[in-house]
């Protein structure tokens, strides 16, 4: 009989995410729709980058030297076939945008991943079993965090190609992500040793320990849905943060290769023209990170206010 | 009171003294790599620690020959020649400068982890014949021996050996000594502060054997690597001098009041080079054999590139293409081949072709991105430019310091270069660059090891060719071999431009060395 759906219980996904405090609360903030709209179409024009993207910037094939450091098309000099207009190697701004979006989203995301991944499942431990397990995990995360992170992220960088001096975009990419990873996860692993040092001493986890359950199916099945609210938040602003991480990364020549170029590498060698007048190079690679930055930061603000009881 | 009037007479001198000392402060895209001057055959490095350290045989403005620490010097038979030191000189710690010091720096600069090794390969010997004599014996008969030891600068021998540095510093093998970082010279300055990449400081030498046209009492040298952060760094008054100006930025300087900017050709010429030596090259995917050591892949290259685009749209028009290894200006220049293959693109794919690449191959290309004008930026072009034949290029730019120990190893397939010939002479092309490489240091930077065994001789018989005639024919047909086996691409030659305050006075010099000594701020 236990294989029968109880239909009262499963009213589909989508219906529950339409009934919930937390869409509707999106549905009043104009702010949050704001953000989600410019962040969802910065993804989208990342994602399908190949089918919406004017140019193939990436492939050097395409690349016509002769059309350079063409200004926008509203501009006297510009041309139609370049929208935003060309950089130094006659790239079409717009489209290298989209693939520097791409591998910035991407690095940001997967880092933040591989960061929650790690810090969670050491701060369920850390806060779960108590004793020397916790003294251990968090002194790791002291040391840590007396290192800024982006310095971290330089040494990991720095070693990452003294060991692989011929690396490819591929494996640039790789060491990217852990440079910027790794200094990320002990902010998930505080929240989460905070929230679960509460939680473990509540009645429904003792009342699971008494009847036998196994430690780590208490953290996984009962403590983690209850700690997981503030990683969701902490997670949505750290995607900006390791974005902009790369960016500095990139921006300071340890970063994305300038054949592929990401965000930062692209607003490195705009730089190098902003005296000359040729500003376009690196204002526009720069309003979108910032664009990213910003809708990015305002949907976690509006996640932390939506969940939040107290502001309900 | 009297001591009180005296105390501010102290006080108002001291102050007045003061203001009259000049500093100067010059930027540059790179740093020296190290105050050793027998450590890195590079321009900025020998023209850097050329304000320090001397040789026998200096430089004037125009380039041509004017004694330095010898005061003259004659052949006494056609394999020696007899150098007369300058009496009275001293070097910076007070120890008189002798024949002694002068072996002794010749033996260092021959020695291993030289990187002056090209122009000590044609000596045999360094003799001292009393304190104030030397002679030095060539292998061969050598008549460009003064314009070839220009820029072997001389160290002092007691100095070196108290410091452990009698052996140059090696930064291929990592090996470093107190040379690096101290210096100990005859030179018009001194050594007074260094910091690597972030700043060193030169003060005048108050016992230099000459008078000094300068009147400069401080130099404080500043790497900028970002073009655009030295670009401001001069527009706001930080510094008095930089180069080079990115060629984006010229205008803009010379539209302000206050700033100049100097333009000359340079003797340098950038090209491409191909490890030819390997059976498989270090990083391409084509596995088994080297692409490289066939001519068609070479040519197939070489039409492949659009020097005329580069030279418009990344060089800004400041460049000459080039199709030779040496430019104007170099003795022996043969102009009448100066002709490039046609820029072919559809040539160059039907070459891959029949050299078995129809699709192309891929391989690794290094270059440096801070030390020759647009370096990075020119081989993204031709990246780009060999893309549209097929072959798919990873490209690595990083900064002087990771990329010259790297490809001095010849830890390379396909790399940028840029040359000048340090004696103003073809000779030297011929032996640095196109000569198969030996120990003795003969091809010390061909790094590719192209090799053809009429080169090697011709180099061998333009090194003891008295007469110029047949000379210049030699050498003009070296060139033209070279030419033919396309053994390296050459690419153009850029322009020099650097840019400081309108109350600066100086000399520039084709082969972009900067020497301070002539720099006057009025």
């Amino acid at each position: 009989m236990s294989t029968v759906p109880d239909s009262t219980a499963a009213p589909g996904v989508f219906k529950r995410i339409k009934d919930s405090d937390v869409w509707y609360s999106f549905k009043h903030s104009p702010v949050a729709i704001g953000a989600a709209l410019v962040a969802f179409t910065i993804l989208f024009c990342a994602l399908f980058a190949n089918v919406v993207a004017p140019h193939e910037p990436f492939n050097l094939a395409t690349l016509e030297l002769a059309d350079a450091r063409l200004p926008p098309a509203w501009q006297a000099e510009g041309s139609r076939k370049y929208l935003l207009g060309t950089d130094d190697q006659g790239r079409d701004i717009l489209s290298v945008l989209m693939y520097g979006s791409r591998i910035s989203l991407f690095v940001g995301v997967i880092s933040v991943c591989l960061s929650v991944l790690v810090g969670v499942a050491l701060g369920l431990l850390s806060g779960f079993m108590g004793g020397k397990t916790d003294a251990f995990i968090m002194r790791i995360c002291d040391v840590m965090l007396s290192f800024p992170s982006i310095l971290i992220a330089l040494l990991i960088s720095g070693v990452g190609r003294a060991l692989f001096p011929q690396a490819q975009d591929g494996l640039a990419l790789a060491v990217l992500i852990i440079a910027i990873a790794l200094p990320g996860w002990v902010q998930y692993a505080r929240t989460v040793r905070g929230s679960t040092l509460v939680e473990r001493n509540k009645e429904y986890v003792q009342a699971a320990r008494v009847i036998g359950v196994s430690s780590l199916r208490i953290m996984r099945r009962h403590v983690l849905p209850n700690v997981l609210g503030p990683v969701m938040v902490l997670a949505t602003i750290q995607i900006a943060t390791a974005i902009i991480i790369e960016a500095t990364l990139s921006f300071l020549g340890v970063g994305m290769s300038p054949t592929s170029p990401s965000l930062g590498t692209l607003i490195r060698v705009g730089n190098d023209f902003l005296f000359s007048g040729e500003w376009w190079i690196t204002i526009f690679p720069g309003l979108v990170l910032v664009l990213i930055a910003l809708s990015v930061n305002l949907l976690g603000d509006w996640l932390r206010d939506a969940l939040n009881p107290r502001l309900r | 009171m009297k001591l009180k009037s005296s105390l501010l007479i102290a006080v108002l001198t001291f102050t007045l003294c003061s203001a009259h000392a000049v500093t100067l402060r010059v930027a540059n895209q790179g740093d020296a790599q190290s105050m050793d001057p027998h450590s890195l055959n590079e321009s900025l490095q020998l023209s850097f620690t050329g304000n320090v350290y001397e040789p026998l045989v200096g430089r004037d403005k125009k380039l041509g020959l004017i004694p330095a620490l010898a005061t003259k010097w004659s052949q006494t038979s056609p394999t020696v020649w007899r150098f007369e030191l300058r009496k009275g000189v001293s070097f910076h710690d007070g120890a008189p400068f002798t024949a002694d010091d002068v072996v002794f720096s010749f033996k260092r600069a021959a020695g291993d982890g030289s990187d002056m090794k090209s122009y000590t390969s044609s000596i045999k010997e360094v003799r001292k014949v009393n304190d104030h004599m030397v002679e030095i014996e060539t292998l061969a008969p050598f008549p460009i021996l003064p314009d070839v030891i220009s820029l072997v600068f001389m160290m002092n021998k007691a100095w070196c050996e108290t410091n452990k540095a009698t052996t140059p510093v090696d930064r291929r093998k990592g090996i470093e000594n107190t040379a690096s970082f101290k210096a100990n010279g005859t030179g018009p300055f001194r050594l007074k502060e260094r910091q690597p990449s972030t700043r060193t400081v030169l003060v005048r030498n108050p016992r230099y054997w000459d008078s000094i046209e300068s009147n400069i009492d401080e130099v404080v040298f500043t790497p900028i690597g970002n073009s655009a952060t030295r670009v401001a760094a001069l527009l706001s008054g930080e510094i008095d001098v930089m180069e080079p100006v990115p060629l984006q930025d010229v205008e803009r300087i010379k539209a302000s009041p206050k700033l100049n900017v100097v333009q000359g050709p340079e003797l340098r010429t950038i090209f491409l080079g191909m490890d030819q030596k390997r059976d498989e090259l270090l990083f391409s995917n084509v596995k088994g054999k080297n692409p490289f050591k066939d001519k068609r892949v070479r040519q197939a290259f070489y039409q492949a590139i659009d020097i005329e685009t580069i030279k418009s749209r990344v060089m800004r028009g400041a460049s000459t293409p080039a199709a030779l290894m040496a430019g104007p200006g170099i003795k022996g220049f043969p102009a009448e081949l100066n002709k490039r293959l046609p820029y072919d693109p559809e040539a160059s794919k039907k070459l891959l072709a029949e050299a078995g690449y129809p699709n192309g191959f891929e391989v690794s290309m290094n270059c440096p991105n801070d030390r020759y004008v647009n370096d990075g930026d020119i081989c993204q072009a031709v990246a780009a430019n060999l893309a549209r034949v097929g072959v798919k290029i990873t490209l690595q730019t990083e900064t002087k310091v990771t990329y010259f120990p790297k490809i001095l190893s010849r830890n390379t397939s396909f790399y940028l270069l840029g040359w000048t010939a340090g004696t103003y002479d073809s000779h030297n092309i011929l032996t640095s660059l196109m000569a198969t490489p030996t120990e003795q240091g003969q091809g010390q930077f061909n790094l590719g090891a192209y090799s053809n065994s009429k080169i090697d001789e011709l180099t061998l018989k333009v090194q003891s060719e008295t007469d110029q005639t047949k000379r210049n024919a030699m050498i003009k047909e070296a060139f033209e071999i070279h030419a033919s086996d396309i053994g390296h691409l050459p690419l153009h030659q850029q322009a020099l431009a650097w840019a400081m305050k309108k109350n600066i006075q100086l000399t520039q010099l084709p082969d972009n060395s900067m020497p301070f000594r002539w720099i006057v701020v009025k």
